[in-house]
């Protein structure tokens, strides 16, 4: 789960990792008091999206008077926002923080995440800041420096002198960075976060480190035990249909093609989509009904994917293990009932019971229902009914 | 011969007396698998599926000789039972529970490690010796006996390869679901070189995803150390990038982890790789043929 910056600015602050001052708002009213409250003669109106490349899109302006706050708001909140992380289609501006200008003597970047590879965390700083990390690191990598912090025995100052001396840090520069990167880490840790990102930390003219922006995500499966988190969750910003999936025991993920999947299992599901390409299709979705595709989640799946317009064919297809493919005939014979299936449904069941539920499904006569052999059977079958 | 588990291999279940473990370990029993024992804090000195129940891990080990411990707690308490189970001596714990949070995985492994307990998942099918020994959710039935080694992320997408294999009248030897989640227990590499030095086994199928590096590492190991015939399917080739494809480890960041990356690595390494899910079985007939 990702959460907006203003959000992940609240949680530094609550960690002392500094930051500016600023202030959410709803509308330019909400922005002009924001702003007075903030006092001062310079402020950043930032859309609030979880997305990044806001300031290029047009989403990051600077104000000069409350006047401009207000007109920067008013232009900013309703604005369909769209940078190279939204896709084409962009995303709704419905809030802005306003923050106080800052006095910007540097630029870098400080990030951490998981490295699955040494199975800790990792540390990341750049001077190249305000670019993407990923472009750095394709296109000069020397320019960033990568700690490992083993968690057994926490954030040392050895970790902090290594990215502080890699960065080329002045002297008196080392004491203050090395007391914000100690507090990102305990930020990360404790609330089991799963990427932070400050692009730019900025240094400021008077010698102060701080984070001018904050991304942040977490992982889902420990978000039970934190319900502050938990309630930063903005479902505006997240895939309708794949909330709607979601809160069905279902993982669905919308693709442009035009054959629908359904498939047991997260492998076999992406599977399933692998071998439609390689049999010349596109496939419209990923949907994993998990292990029991029991009637009522196959008939929510045919429901989700018919969503989606373009699907002209779906392909079932489950390999039963403990989950029974004669239950899963039934399940699919149940489902067509419950919801309107009015494409080519191609099944391919595998696994147990399969020549019962072969049978199930002949006797059923229902002519959209097609039979398939085997997984390539079924895919070219879908994909041609797709044509 | 086989990898890691065979018919006399002790197992006992952590979270026997709940509704996933008592279905399972049943499952199991009547697979043919030497369950001797489970673990349910408060339930210790009850009999379940007929087998004892004990408070705590040790317990358990001291009393019945255990090895391998198959756990079904949920997501919350997984590092504890890991850890429970390291520190009571078991030399391989097999994680079935999925949903457990990364931090605590962390945690778990590197003490496992420290202890020197293998470990297998999370999140994963577990581990099967062919008509000898299953600990974990998957059918037995479609594991018939062969010479395959099997090592795959994906639950389905073992069966289905398994299922490819028989159907050329080939079968399996050991096959582990090793889970897709971020951090994960026994990998690619360590568990190659158990199937290249296991007499009963001719090649090897892994099966990757997305995500990560461990498929990459596998390819650098296998240049270098097996000579048994490989052939590989990594899914997630149409997968789009930065979207979690079900499996919490199963997601390209930026431009790393895809599916290409880790095809080309493989296929630098002399490994057969398939490019649909549907070839595996003929690949490996062919692998063996050739």
């Amino acid at each position: 789960m990702n959460i907006h910056e203003y959000q992940a600015k609240e949680i530094f602050r609550q960690y002392g990792v500094p930051v500016p001052n600023g202030q959410v708002a709803f509308s330019p009213d909400e922005a002009v008091e924001a702003a007075r409250n903030l006092g001062g003669e310079l402020w950043v109106v930032k859309a609030q999206i979880h997305a990044g490349g806001r300031g290029l899109g047009g989403g990051v302006k600077l104000a000069r008077s409350l006047d401009e706050v207000r007109d920067l708001a008013d232009e900013i909140l309703g604005m369909t926002l769209v940078t190279h992380q939204t896709g084409p289609e962009g995303k709704v501006v419905h809030k802005v923080y306003i923050e106080e200008g800052a006095d910007i003597a540097k630029e870098y970047y400080l990030g951490m995440l998981l490295d699955r590879a040494a199975e800790m965390p990792v540390m990341m700083a750049s001077t190249e800041g305000g670019m993407e990390i990923e472009k750095v690191a394709e296109e000069s990598p020397e320019k960033i420096v990568k700690v490992n912090i083993d968690p057994s025995v926490g954030f040392q100052g050895f970790h902090g002198r290594q990215l502080a001396f890699g960065l080329g840090l002045a002297k008196e520069e080392i004491g203050p960075f090395i007391k914000f990167a100690k507090a990102l880490y305990d930020v990360y840790m404790d609330k089991d976060a799963e990427m932070i990102e400050i692009n730019p930390l900025i240094k400021t003219g008077d010698g102060k480190f701080l984070a001018l922006d904050a991304k942040m995500g977490f992982d889902d499966n420990a978000l039970g035990r934190h319900p502050d988190i938990l309630q930063m969750r903005d479902l505006n910003e997240e895939e309708p249909t794949e909330v709607e999936a979601k809160e069905h025991g279902l993982s669905y993920i919308k693709l442009d093609g035009n054959v629908g999947c359904m498939v047991n299992g997260a492998g076999l599901a992406m599977a399933t989509m692998d071998i439609i390409k390689h049999e010349g299709g596109k496939p419209a979705n990923f949907l994993d009904v998990g292990g029991g595709a029991n009637p009522e989640t196959v008939a929510k799946g045919f429901e989700i994917i018919l969503k989606d317009p373009s699907v002209k064919a779906i392909f079932v297809n489950i390999f039963g293990g403990i989950v029974r493919c004669d239950r899963v005939a039934n399940g699919i014979l149940e489902a067509t009932k419950i919801t309107d299936v009015n494409v080519p449904v191609i099944v391919r069941l595998d696994g147990t019971n399969a020549n019962e539920a072969a049978e199930i499904l002949k006797k059923a006569g229902i002519k959209n229902i097609i039979a398939a052999q085997d997984l390539a059977d079924g895919a070219r079958k879908a994909v041609e009914a797709a044509k | 011969m086989s990898i890691l588990v065979n018919k006399d291999t002790k197992v006992i279940v952590q979270g026997f007396t709940g509704k996933e473990g008592t279905f399972h370990a049943s499952q199991c029993i009547e697979y043919g698998t030497k369950i001797v024992g489970g673990v349910t804090p408060g339930k210790g000195g009850q009999e379940h599926l007929g087998q004892p129940v004990f408070n705590t891990v040790k317990e358990a080990v001291e009393t019945t000789g255990a090895t391998v411990s198959m756990i079904f707690v949920p997501p919350a308490f997984v590092a504890d039972a890991v850890m429970e189970a390291a520190d009571a001596g078991i030399e391989l714990a097999v994680i079935i529970t999925e949903g457990a949070p990364v931090k605590d995985m962390m945690y778990a492994k590197a003490y496992a490690t420290k202890k020197g307990m293998n470990t297998i998942g999370p999140n994963c099918p577990g581990i099967i010796t062919a008509q000898e020994c299953k600990i974990g959710i998957m059918p037995g039935f479609i594991f018939k006996k062969g010479s395959i080694g099997l090592i795959s992320k994906s639950g389905t997408l073992t069966y289905e390869a398994s299922n490819q294999v028989v159907k050329e009248g080939l079968g399996i030897s050991t096959a582990v679901g090793i889970g897709g989640d971020p951090i994960i227990g026994l990998s690619y590499k360590q568990l190659l070189p158990m199937f290249e030095a296991d007499p009963d086994t001719e090649a090897i199928v892994m099966i990757g995803e997305i995500g990560g590096d461990l498929e990459i590492q596998a390819a650098e190991f296998i240049k270098e150390h097996i000579s048994k015939p490989v052939v590989a399917f990594i899914a997630g080739q149409t997968a789009p990038k930065g979207k979690r494809m079900g499996h919490a480890g199963a997601i390209v960041s930026g431009s790393s982890g895809t599916a290409a990356e880790k095809m080309a690595a493989l296929e630098a390494a002399g490994v057969k790789v398939v490019v649909s899910p549907a070839e595996i079985g003929l690949a490996v007939k062919e692998a063996l043929d050739a």
